[in-house]
């Protein structure tokens, strides 16, 4: 498993490619938290159109960055999950909590635009 | 034609991809569809790290725990795979197996271990004790229509 971030503005979008298992989750999740903090993001898009594989770790991965970036105000948002991905996903209902996106092109305008009505609110 | 593999292995994280890879490997035999294979893949992954996390968490000698993992391939398409560990065991198998439910140590665990085995395989069974290990089996019918 590697990941690959990237910055858009107040979004990191994590692109990850491999297998996310018990064993990879936990450079996951270190990688991810620290890219979060090192870019100073406030946003996060985790990118699942390169995943071949992913067990139960994946769901706990999300929610635990969820539950995380909430707390500081942030948003995130999975994009290009396969459908297998997205009913491993869906069994823990993740997707009534984080917004799901084709592709990581529409997951940063969907949470841009989510910004702009908070900032309208 | 029936055929069975066993295998033990070192209770390691990174041996959870050799052993989903193996099974996977070994049921290609009954020319199953992608899809099935990547359900097989993601119920081994489960019961494996199961016993990895949760069988061995009091087990600083790593390398003497062992799980071993028992795959069966039936005529018409059978998949039986057993997994066993010798660690802490499970006092109530039935709460364990509640969506959602975990020991909720420091990590990340989604609780959804047993839900995505049951989800993905077509029959789950649970057998375990308190300090006697504990042992998964897992069957599913492969939707072939050769069979081998």
């Amino acid at each position: 498993m590697e990941v690959i971030f990237k910055a858009s503005g107040q979004t990191l979008v994590a692109a990850v490619k491999g297998d996310i298992d018990h064993h990879t989750a936990s450079t996951l999740r270190a990688e991810t938290d620290e890219s979060m903090k090192n870019f100073g993001c406030l946003n996060l898009v985790m990118d699942f159109s390169e995943v071949a594989f992913m067990d139960s770790s994946g769901i706990g991965v999300v929610l635990g960055r969820y539950k995380r970036l909430v707390r500081k105000g942030g948003r995130i948002c999975v994009s290009g999950c396969s459908s297998y991905i997205e009913k491993v996903l869906d069994m823990a209902g993740v997707f009534s909590l984080v917004e799901k996106a084709s592709d990581v092109k529409e997951a940063l305008s969907l949470l841009d635009g989510q910004e702009q009505i908070s900032m309208e609110v | 034609m029936d055929n069975v593999m066993k295998m033990e292995f070192s209770a390691l994280a990174e041996n959870e991809s050799f052993a989903r890879g193996a099974a996977a490997a070994f049921v290609m035999a009954l020319d199953p569809t992608v899809e099935e294979l990547t359900e097989i893949k993601t119920a081994v992954s489960e019961a494996v790290s199961n016993s990895i996390i949760h069988g061995y968490r009091d087990r600083k000698d790593r390398s003497g725990a062992r799980v071993i993992m028992e795959c069966s391939i039936f005529a018409g398409g059978k998949v039986v795979i057993r997994v066993e560990d010798s660690g802490v065991g499970i006092e109530d198998v039935e709460k364990a197996m509640e969506p959602l439910f975990t020991t909720g140590d420091s990590e990340e665990r989604s609780g959804m271990g047993f839900t995505v085995m049951e989800s993905f395989m077509d029959r789950l069974k649970v057998i375990s004790e308190k300090g006697k290990g504990t042992v998964v089996i897992m069957t599913k019918y492969l939707d072939t229509a050769s069979g081998i």
